[in-house]
């Protein structure tokens, strides 16, 4: 029997329930599928209802756990296998070849200078470029370096390799191959997070046809002060300031018509709070927030949402937005809504307008479920044993759930939860301990 | 002071004064916001050392008034924005301090300059950067540390 935890999703829930395990003695793996942890997180500009600084949060908390003696990171990884029974789980874990000699890369960063490769990076949502070789960001844990194998010149095309030439530390190994590791695992705590929403299948929105139609991870991506744009607001399309910026509610909740009928729960927040931040940095923006209902429903979320109507002048409009049309010239946006508390047909024009997407199940989940042979909700997220009394177990002995993996919920909850699955794992541990 | 005698304190000023700077920074906020000056490649200059503290609230005036007199030329205390302090009102507590500090080392004969406080969160890499080189600019317009730079320090 192991009493060593796996734990699937280096996000917050992850990162949390690490931390809490790994402090009280169990040997804790931590396998994340990019090339660092912290997940969406990290990509936050501010987190409400404080308006913290997320980074200010997160990152000494994955510091904590790079530096931790019970944590053994498993970074750029995928769980392929699981077999066996609770207390005695066999994990097969595929390490990804990072190209990169991980224990000689010292994070220098000469490679991805003298890379030729251009990508839109995934951390900036697209909206900034970085090498084939490179760090999802600058905080990144591990700071090491990976190599894209799609991108790279010398992996695709055999021609380049001019990074294996700069790199002081000779780290660079294009000879690395996939290696399958065998763990032995008691107990499992999956914390697979969440994909954004894509707009861009719903023609209306008009989202990848317009430039000024952006989402809201994007919105916090442009108004970070470490951002593509060092946290001036520039709209996509002539890198002007917008003077009208409108927000768009539930872009992908509530929507039974394109299977997502439930409600993601973070959108009227954080939209409330890109609002306020924007008023912040320029307070003569003109904001309008379309939304359906406004859901502030935790400690604090009502006040907020006061807040931004009273003290910031943030204009809250009842209707969702119909259509999103644009003046070709100008490239600004026409927006039609119907009013449900006039009951009157809107049109608005706006500079920008920001769709607050909704949170779907990450790709893979499905895959995932089976392998862990638990099942899955209707909406897509993991199902939980009782939602009431057992929220973070599964149907399934030694296989626990936490964060978004179990249904859309903000950071708060998220990370009360993974404390919980990690409390609820140490539990099982002890019983199976006592039980040898 | 006189325009007459600053100019004259100026040209005292040794040609290769090089300051020395603490930076006292809080965990949370500005540590990760140097951390990122650092993993994102801003340059700054290298007169600074930072000490790492959980809080700014937690910097005793005593930290400030010894590292003057083991000679150091300037000191920068940098924590989280007004609202972000992780411990409350850390930073607040701390900003009050560094205004009456700033007194107490006028009558020293430590020009209040050489103190400052500031807010940088852990996202503000490029702000920290340009913090420490105002900083080290303004340090080097003042010159040595009059502390040291009569008597003995430490």
């Amino acid at each position: 029997m192991s009493q060593d935890v796996l734990i699937i999703g280096g996000g917050i829930s992850g990162i949390q329930a690490a931390l809490d395990l790994g402090d009280q003695g169990f040997h804790v793996y931590l396998v994340e599928r990019t090339p660092s942890i912290g997940g969406r997180m990290s990509q936050l500009d501010k987190t409400f209802p404080t308006l913290d600084c997320s980074a200010c949060i997160l990152t000494p908390k994955m510091v904590d756990v790079g530096s931790h003696p019970n944590i053994e990171l498993m970074t750029y990884s995928e769980v392929k296998e699981v077999s066996g029974k609770a207390g005695n789980f066999k994990v097969k874990v595929l390490k990804k070849p990072r190209y990169v000699n991980i224990d000689m890369c010292v994070g220098c960063g000469t490679c991805a200078s003298k890379c030729p490769m251009k990508i839109p990076s995934e951390f900036d949502s697209g909206l900034s470029k970085r090498s084939a070789i490179y760090v999802p960001f600058p905080q990144a844990v591990p700071l090491k370096y990976t190599i894209d194998a799609d991108h790279c010149l010398y992996l695709t095309r055999g021609v380049c390799g001019l990074c294996e030439q700069v790199c002081p530390a000779s780290a660079i190994d294009f000879n690395q191959e996939e290696e399958v590791v065998e763990l032995d695992i008691g107990a499992i705590i999956v914390a697979t997070g969440f994909d954004p929403y894509d707009p861009s299948t719903e023609t209306v929105y008009g989202y990848q046809r317009f430039p000024n139609v952006i989402t809201g991870l994007e919105f916090e991506r442009l108004i970070n002060a470490s951002g593509p744009t060092h946290g001036h607001m520039e709209r996509p399309s002539d890198q002007e300031l917008p003077k009208r910026v409108a927000f768009v509610q539930c872009v992908g909740s509530r929507n039974e018509k394109i299977g997502n009928p439930y409600c993601s729960r973070v959108c009227c927040m954080y939209a409330i709070k890109n609002a306020i931040l924007m008023k912040e940095h320029y307070p003569d923006t003109d904001i309008s927030i379309f939304y359906i209902d406004i859901r502030a429903f935790g400690k604090g979320f009502e006040e907020f949402y006061n807040r931004a109507e009273e003290e910031f002048d943030i204009k809250f409009i009842k209707g969702r937005v119909s259509e999103i049309q644009e003046d070709p010239n100008t490239n600004n946006l026409f927006l039609k809504a119907f009013n449900t508390i006039t009951g009157t047909l809107l049109h608005a024009e706006a500079d920008l307008a920001v769709l607050s997407v909704g949170l779907r199940p990450p790709a893979g989940h499905e895959n995932l479920a089976k392998m862990l042979d638990i099942p899955l909700s209707n909406n897509g997220f993991f199902a939980e044993s009782d939602l009431k009394y057992s929220p973070v177990t599964t149907t399934k002995d030694g296989i626990f759930i936490a964060g978004v993996a179990q249904g859309p919920k903000d950071i708060p909850d998220s990370v009360a939860q993974a404390s919980g699955a990690a409390s609820a794992a140490a539990v099982f541990l002890a019983k199976v301990k006592v039980g040898e | 002071m006189s325009a007459q005698t600053k100019m004259e304190e100026n040209t005292s000023i040794p040609l290769d004064f090089d300051p020395k700077i603490l930076c006292i920074a809080c965990n949370w906020c500005t540590y990760a916001g140097a951390d990122l000056a650092g993993t994102s490649r801003i340059q700054y200059p290298t007169n600074v050392r930072i000490l790492r503290v959980m809080c700014t609230g937690r910097v005793h005036p005593t930290f400030v008034l010894k590292a003057f007199k083991m000679g150091v030329d300037g000191v920068l205390i940098s924590g989280c924005h007004y609202g972000d302090c992780h411990y409350q009102v850390g930073n607040k507590k701390a900003e009050r301090r560094v205004l009456l500090l700033q007194n107490v080392l006028k009558e020293l004969g430590i020009e209040p300059e050489r103190l400052r406080f500031e807010t940088i969160s852990a996202s503000e890499g490029i702000k920290f950067a340009d913090v420490v080189t105002q900083m080290v600019d303004e340090i080097k317009k003042l010159g040595p540390n009059p502390v040291t730079s009569v008597g003995e320090g430490g």
